[in-house]
């Protein structure tokens, strides 16, 4: 079986696949809250560029945000190096142009999975919690954040499926993925079908494992709940 | 930034965005032609019928277009009786591979919506088709049907952006959409940032333009829900 000579390589790739995915997940949350914060300000600005934000990183191809980020991010830092006057090349290796590329697409849908999450949370309960006396940072905290996890939780399942499909994208920057891994099997077997419907199946399995956990964190975060 | 280079290629980028639109108008059609039995044989009574078009439609949700693009474009030709075929000719163009991959991709996605219209029917219209004596073609042809196809408008749009952002792949199989014409461009004048720039704002003006034909057609088509006021 040819399949197992490349195990440890398929194995290799699939493990910094998960790399990129967990990582671009982790910053993409974070950019996601921000976006948040940002459209639902009270401040104009913000709310602007919120909006352009999402707007923009929604309709444009994930592929072509991956090539902007790897190839158009060096000549830009080259190019406010060069004002310091540091003039050699510079190259973001493909996996950071990865991450970042994988993290504001992440984070512009997150926006407005968060953004939704804040608003499903009852107006009362903020009135509430203030009447009680809590500060404001304590109602964040004690009141609308863990709720907010609740109400997000199965948009951001979502986008992380989506995410983890996206990973395969870095392969055509050159990151050492499950992708790239692969094309170099078939580059040595000849047997495309055999490898491509391997790597398939693997990309199948993260899913339904990803899926697993999401659910099980579903359950978790709905305890206490009294939910059909 | 250099505005003299996105001027001087900006028609080549126009003849890559008009690929990208060939690309998902085609696919998008015959995607939307095989979700249609896709969804029927979904939400059937029979668990064998149902299971099949659940493990495609798990399938194509589940794995990358990039996966499934070069499965085609690269995995068939592992196969002699491919290559000895009829098909051949077509089978082994980049144009063909990635229309087949974009409408089976798709198809996946659109399967799904429809299913979740047709469930969304109010059990009420069901019935009422019946009681008034009509056949289950003539239900799902002049109620079900239209009625499923008003619903799912606006996921409808949604999945045609989602399309038209996948067709960036077709770059990957050499051709030249608009992400593959930037890329060449790129490729002869190094300059990423401007040329990139000029195809994001491309694709961002095609993806408002679907938004406005769908909210227009969601218009017409479900003019019956407008408030009358």
């Amino acid at each position: 079986m040819v399949l197992a000579d490349f195990a440890d390589q398929l194995l290799a790739g699939t493990w910094m696949t998960v790399q990129l995915a967990v990582t671009s997940l982790f910053f993409g949350t974070i950019l996601g809250l921000l976006g948040a914060g940002a459209r639902l300000s009270s401040l104009l600005p913000l709310r602007l560029i919120g909006g352009f934000y999402t707007t923009v990183i929604r309709g444009i191809p994930e592929l072509l945000v991956v090539l902007m980020i790897y190839f158009g991010a060096s000549v830009v830092l080259m190019g406010v190096a060069s004002q310091f006057g540091y003039d050699e090349y510079i190259e973001i290796n493909p996996f950071t142009a990865g991450v970042i590329a994988l993290s504001l697409t992440f984070g512009g849908y997150a926006t407005e999975v968060f953004r939704g999450a804040f608003q499903a949370i009852p107006e009362g309960q903020r009135e509430s919690a203030q009447s009680l006396g809590m500060t404001s940072s304590r109602t964040l905290h004690k009141v609308i954040l863990p709720q907010v996890w609740r109400y997000a939780l199965p948009g951001l399942g979502n986008l992380f499926l989506i995410l983890l499909k996206d990973t395969a994208l870095v392969s055509v920057i050159g990151l050492e993925d499950l992708m790239r891994k692969t094309t170099a099997a078939v580059g040595f077997t000849r047997e495309p079908f055999t490898f491509y419907l391997a790597a398939a199946f693997i990309y199948l399995g993260l899913t339904v494992i990803s899926m697993v956990a999401i659910h099980s964190m579903e359950r978790k975060s709905n305890r206490g709940l009294e939910v059909a | 930034m250099d505005w003299d280079i996105i001027i001087e290629y900006a028609p080549r980028l126009l003849d890559g965005a008009w690929l990208t639109f060939k690309l998902i108008l085609l696919s998008g059609t015959i995607g939307a032609l095989l979700a249609v039995p896709l969804a029927f044989g979904r939400i059937s009574e029979s668990y064998w019928v149902r299971s099949i078009p659940y493990a495609y439609i798990f399938f194509f949700r589940g794995t990358p277009l990039l996966v499934q693009i070069f499965l085609v474009y690269y995995g068939l030709a592992q196969f002699e009786f491919v290559r000895d075929s009829a098909l051949w000719p077509w089978l082994r163009q980049p144009w063909w591979c990635a229309i087949i991959t974009f409408s089976l991709h798709t198809a996946a996605y659109i399967a799904e919506i429809l299913r979740g219209a047709l469930q969304n029917i109010p059990k009420g219209e069901v019935e009422a088709c019946l009681t008034l004596g009509m056949s289950r073609l003539t239900m799902y042809r002049k109620v079900l049907l239209p009625r499923a196809f008003g619903m799912m408008i606006p996921a409808y749009g949604n999945e045609v952006i989602l399309m038209l952002k996948g067709s960036a792949l077709a770059s990957t199989i050499t051709l030249l959409d608009l992400t593959g014409m930037a890329r060449t461009i790129i490729a002869r004048t190094y300059t990423p940032v401007e040329i990139f720039f000029a195809a994001g704002v491309f694709y961002l003006a095609i993806s408002m333009l679907i938004m406005l034909l769908f909210s227009w057609f969601e218009r017409r088509y479900n003019a019956h829900q407008r408030p009358v006021m």
